[in-house]
C-alpha cells in the first residue's frame, strides 16, 4: 500500500472515492478509458464519474447504447488489442444481458489462446438490493463470477475500498469485476488523496476480536461492526474480517482468525444458498475442522428475489439485527 | 480488370492453402486421428481469400467455429494449426483451444468461437482501439447467416455505424444456420438489406467468386481506412462439406444434387479456369503450386503427430496472467 498521511482526516463518501479513482486513474494512463450506459454527460445514475468527460473527453469516456453484450464486446476487443478499458454495467442485475460475453469470451480468451491473450479488462458495477429497486436492480450476484475460471472479483465495503480496489483492479492485466454497493454510496469514510492500491487477493482484519470471527463482505461488514458492538456488551469479543477480493479469496486470513476464535459466521448480502458464504464455510471446514466449536454459520438473503414493498424488502436484506441473532443462536442463547 | 499477376497468384495460393488445410483435416477427422469437432471451410474459400489478401497482421479480425479458413488465409502457420487440432503442446494454444478457438494474436487473428455470434462485439472493440490509438488499422469481422440473427450482431453494427469505427462486417451466407436453411431461420433473402437499418451501407457480392470479393472487400476496406465508418459485406457462399466433418450422419436437410450443384461453381475451379484464360500461369505452374502445398500440409501433420502433448503442469497455467498488476 503505497498511502501516505498527506491529509489523514480528509473524508470522502464512497461515490466520491470512486470517482476520484477514476480521475487519478485516467490521468496516469492514457490507454485507459470509460465506456458505459450514461456514463459520460450524465456522469453516471450514481456520479461515479461526474466531471470525467469535462476533462477526458468523448474519446475516453464514451456513453454507449443500451446494449450491453455490444459494450463488454467494445471493452474484450480494446483490451486484447492493447488498451486498458472500464466498462461500466450500470446494474449488477444487468450482466445477464452480457452473461456471454463475460462468461464464455472475457475469462476464456486467455485459457483458449493457450496464454496469449493478455485482458485489462475492469468491469465495474453495482449490487445490493434496499432501496425500493425491485427484483431486477437490487441483486448481488457476485457468487456466479467468483465461479468462473480466468475472472477475478472485489467487493469494496467502504470508500477506502472503493479506491483502493479500483485501483487495483484497472491496473490488473486480468478481467476484474468490480460489485460496488449502492445502498453505502453515501457512507464517508477516510481516502486518501494520492493514487494507493489495495491488493487482489489480501483479506483484511476490520475490528480484531478474541472469540468469535465474522466474514464480511461490502455493506455487511458495516452492519458486522453495528452488530459486534451489541455483542461486546455480551461478553462476545468478535473479529471481523473483510475478504475484499472474493476470487481469488484470502483464505488463509480467514483460517488463521478461526483458529483463534474457534466460531465463524458468514454474512454477505446474496442469496445464502450457494453464496460465496458456502464456500468460505466448506473451506474452513476443510482446513480448521479441529478448532471449530461450533458448525459455521450463515447469514444471507432468503431464497427469493428481492421483493419492492418495502416491509418485505426489510424482511429480506440481511441486516446487524439478524447477524446478532445469528451469532446468538450458534453460541445457544 | 487490371490486377497485378503476383494478387491473383497471391488469391489463387490462400484458397489452394484453405482446401488442403481443409481436406486434410476432414480425412484425419475420419480417420479418428484428432479430437473433437471439425467445422471445415471447404466451399467458402473465396470469401476469407478474397478479403484477407487486403489485410496486413496490424489489421484484426475475428473468426466463427468455421474459423480454420480464416486462420490459414491471415497467414496461419500450418504446423502450429495441425498441432492444435491434435491437442498438442507446439499448438496454436498450447492445445488448449483446438479447432473452435484457434488463433494468432501476432497476426492480428482474434479467435475462432465456439459461441455463434461473438465475434462482432469483440470487433467492435478492436476497431475502437485501432480509432483510439489513430492508426489506420481496419477490423474484418466474419460471420455467418446463422449469426446475423443473434442479438449480438445488431447490438455491435449499430454501435459499429453510431462511432464510424472501422470494421467490415462480412458476412459469410452459405444457406445455412448450422442445419435450417436461411428461409426458415429468417424472412430475408440478402442480410445485406439490414445494413441500411443501422446507418451503413450493403453489399451483396457472389462468394464464390474470389475476384468480386476482392473487388468489394477492397472498397469497404479502403472506406474503413479512411475513416468513413464500417460496410455489410453479405457474400453470397455455399458449404460443401456438412455442418460438422465431412458428410455427418442422416443427411436429411439437403439433397446431393444440391451439393452437386454448387460444386459446379466451385470457387477454386473457376478462378483456375480464368487464370488459365488469362495467361496468368499455366496449368503446370498451377498444379506445382498445390502439390507443394500438399507437400506442406503432409509436412505440418507429421510435425503434430510427433509432438508432444501438454504436460498435466499445463492444465492450470494460463488461467490469469500473473504479470503486471
Amino acid at each position: 500500500m503505497t498511502s501516505t498521511e498527506s491529509s489523514p482526516k480528509r473524508e470522502l463518501a464512497y461515490v466520491q472515492a470512486i470517482n476520484e479513482g477514476l480521475t487519478q486513474l485516467m490521468r496516469a494512463d492514457p490507454d485507459i478509458f470509460l465506456a458505459g450506459e450514461d456514463v459520460a454527460l450524465y456522469g453516471g445514475v450514481f456520479g461515479t464519474s461526474r466531471g470525467l468527460l469535462a476533462e477526458f473527453g468523448s474519446d475516453r469516456v464514451v456513453d454507449t447504447p443500451i446494449a450491453e453484450s455490444g459494450l463488454l464486446g467494445l471493452g474484450l476487443g480494446a483490451a486484447a488489442t492493447g488498451l486498458r478499458p472500464i466498462i461500466e454495467i450500470m446494474f449488477m442485475d444487468f450482466m445477464g444481458v452480457c452473461m456471454d460475453e463475460i462468461v464464455n469470451q472475457v475469462a476464456k480468451m486467455k485459457y483458449m489462446f493457450g496464454g496469449k491473450a493478455v485482458l485489462p479488462l475492469t468491469i465495474q458495477t453495482m449490487s445490493g438490493g434496499g432501496t425500493g429497486m425491485a427484483a431486477q436492480h437490487s441483486q448481488s450476484l457476485e457468487a456466479w463470477f467468483c465461479h468462473v475460471p480466468g475472472l477475478k472479483v472485489v467487493m469494496p465495503s467502504g470508500p477506502y475500498e472503493a479506491k483502493g480496489l479500483l485501483v487495483s483492479a484497472v491496473r490488473d492485466d486480468n478481467p476484474v469485476i468490480v460489485a460496488n454497493v449502492k445502498t453505502i454510496l453515501a457512507h464517508r469514510a477516510h481516502v486518501p488523496e494520492e493514487l494507493y492500491a489495495i491488493p487482489l487477493g489480501k483479506a483484511h482484519i476490520v475490528r480484531p476480536g478474541s472469540n468469535f470471527t465474522i466474514v464480511a463482505t461490502g455493506r455487511m461488514v458495516s452492519e458486522s461492526l453495528t452488530a459486534a458492538d451489541q455483542l461486546a456488551a455480551e461478553g462476545i469479543d468478535v473479529e471481523i474480517v473483510d475478504p475484499r477480493t472474493l476470487q481469488p479469496l484470502d483464505i488463509e486470513t480467514i483460517v488463521t482468525s478461526v483458529r483463534k476464535t474457534h466460531r465463524a459466521l458468514i454474512a454477505h448480502e446474496a442469496v445464502r444458498f450457494g453464496g460465496i458464504g458456502a464456500e468460505i464455510a466448506a473451506q474452513v471446514q476443510e482446513e480448521v475442522f479441529d478448532y471449530l466449536d461450533a458448525p459455521v454459520g450463515r447469514v444471507g438473503a432468503p431464497f427469493a428475489p428481492v421483493p419492492f414493498s418495502p416491509p418485505l424488502e426489510k424482511l429480506y436484506v440481511p441486516n446487524a439485527g439478524r447477524i446478532v441473532a445469528e451469532v446468538r443462536r450458534m453460541l445457544g442463547r | 480488370m487490371d490486377t497485378d499477376r503476383d494478387t491473383l497468384i497471391d488469391l489463387y495460393l490462400r484458397m489452394v492453402r484453405i482446401r488442403t488445410f481443409e481436406e486434410q483435416a476432414g480425412k484425419l477427422q475420419e480417420a479418428g486421428k484428432v479430437p473433437g469437432a471439425l467445422h471445415l471451410y471447404v466451399g467458402e474459400e473465396a470469401v476469407a481469400s478474397g478479403v484477407m489478401s487486403h489485410l496486413s497482421n496490424e489489421d484484426q479480425i475475428t473468426s466463427t467455429h468455421r474459423g480454420h479458413g480464416h486462420l490459414v488465409a491471415k497467414g496461419g502457420d500450418f504446423k502450429k494449426m495441425f498441432a492444435e487440432l491434435y491437442g498438442r503442446e507446439t499448438g496454436y494454444c498450447r492445445g488448449k483451444g483446438g479447432s473452435m478457438h484457434i488463433s494468432d494474436l501476432d497476426l492480428g487473428m482474434l479467435g475462432a468461437n465456439g459461441i455463434v455470434g461473438a465475434g462482432p462485439p469483440i470487433a467492435i472493440g478492436a476497431a475502437f482501439s485501432n480509432k483510439y490509438r489513430k492508426t489506420r488499422n481496419v477490423t474484418c469481422c466474419f460471420f455467418g447467416d446463422g449469426a446475423s440473427n443473434e442479438g449480438t450482431f445488431h447490438e455491435a453494427a449499430n454501435m459499429a455505424a453510431l462511432y464510424r469505427l472501422p470494421v467490415v462486417f462480412v458476412c459469410e451466407n452459405n444457406g445455412f444456420g448450422e442445419f435450417t436453411r436461411q428461409e426458415r431461420h429468417q424472412a430475408i433473402q440478402d442480410i445485406a438489406d439490414r445494413a441500411s437499418g443501422y446507418g451503413m451501407p450493403g453489399v451483396v457480392v457472389d462468394g464464390m467468386d474470389v475476384m468480386a470479393v476482392y473487388e468489394a472487400a477492397g472498397e469497404a476496406i479502403e472506406r474503413a481506412r479512411r475513416g468513413e465508418g464500417p460496410t455489410l459485406l453479405e457474400c453470397k457462399t455455399y458449404r460443401f462439406f456438412d455442418h460438422v466433418g465431412v458428410r455427418g450422419m442422416g443427411v436429411v436437410y439437403r439433397d446431393d444434387s444440391e451439393v452437386i450443384e454448387w460444386r459446379k461453381r466451385d470457387p477454386l475451379v473457376l478462378f483456375e479456369a480464368r487464370l488459365l484464360e488469362m495467361n496468368t500461369a499455366s496449368a503446370g505452374e498451377l498444379q506445382q503450386l498445390r502439390e507443394r502445398v500438399l507437400f506442406e500440409v503432409e509436412e505440418a501433420i507429421a510435425f503434430a503427430e510427433a509432438s508432444p502433448f501438454p504436460a498435466d503442469s499445463a492444465l492450470l497455467e494460463d488461467v490469469y496472467t500473473v504479470t503486471g498488476g
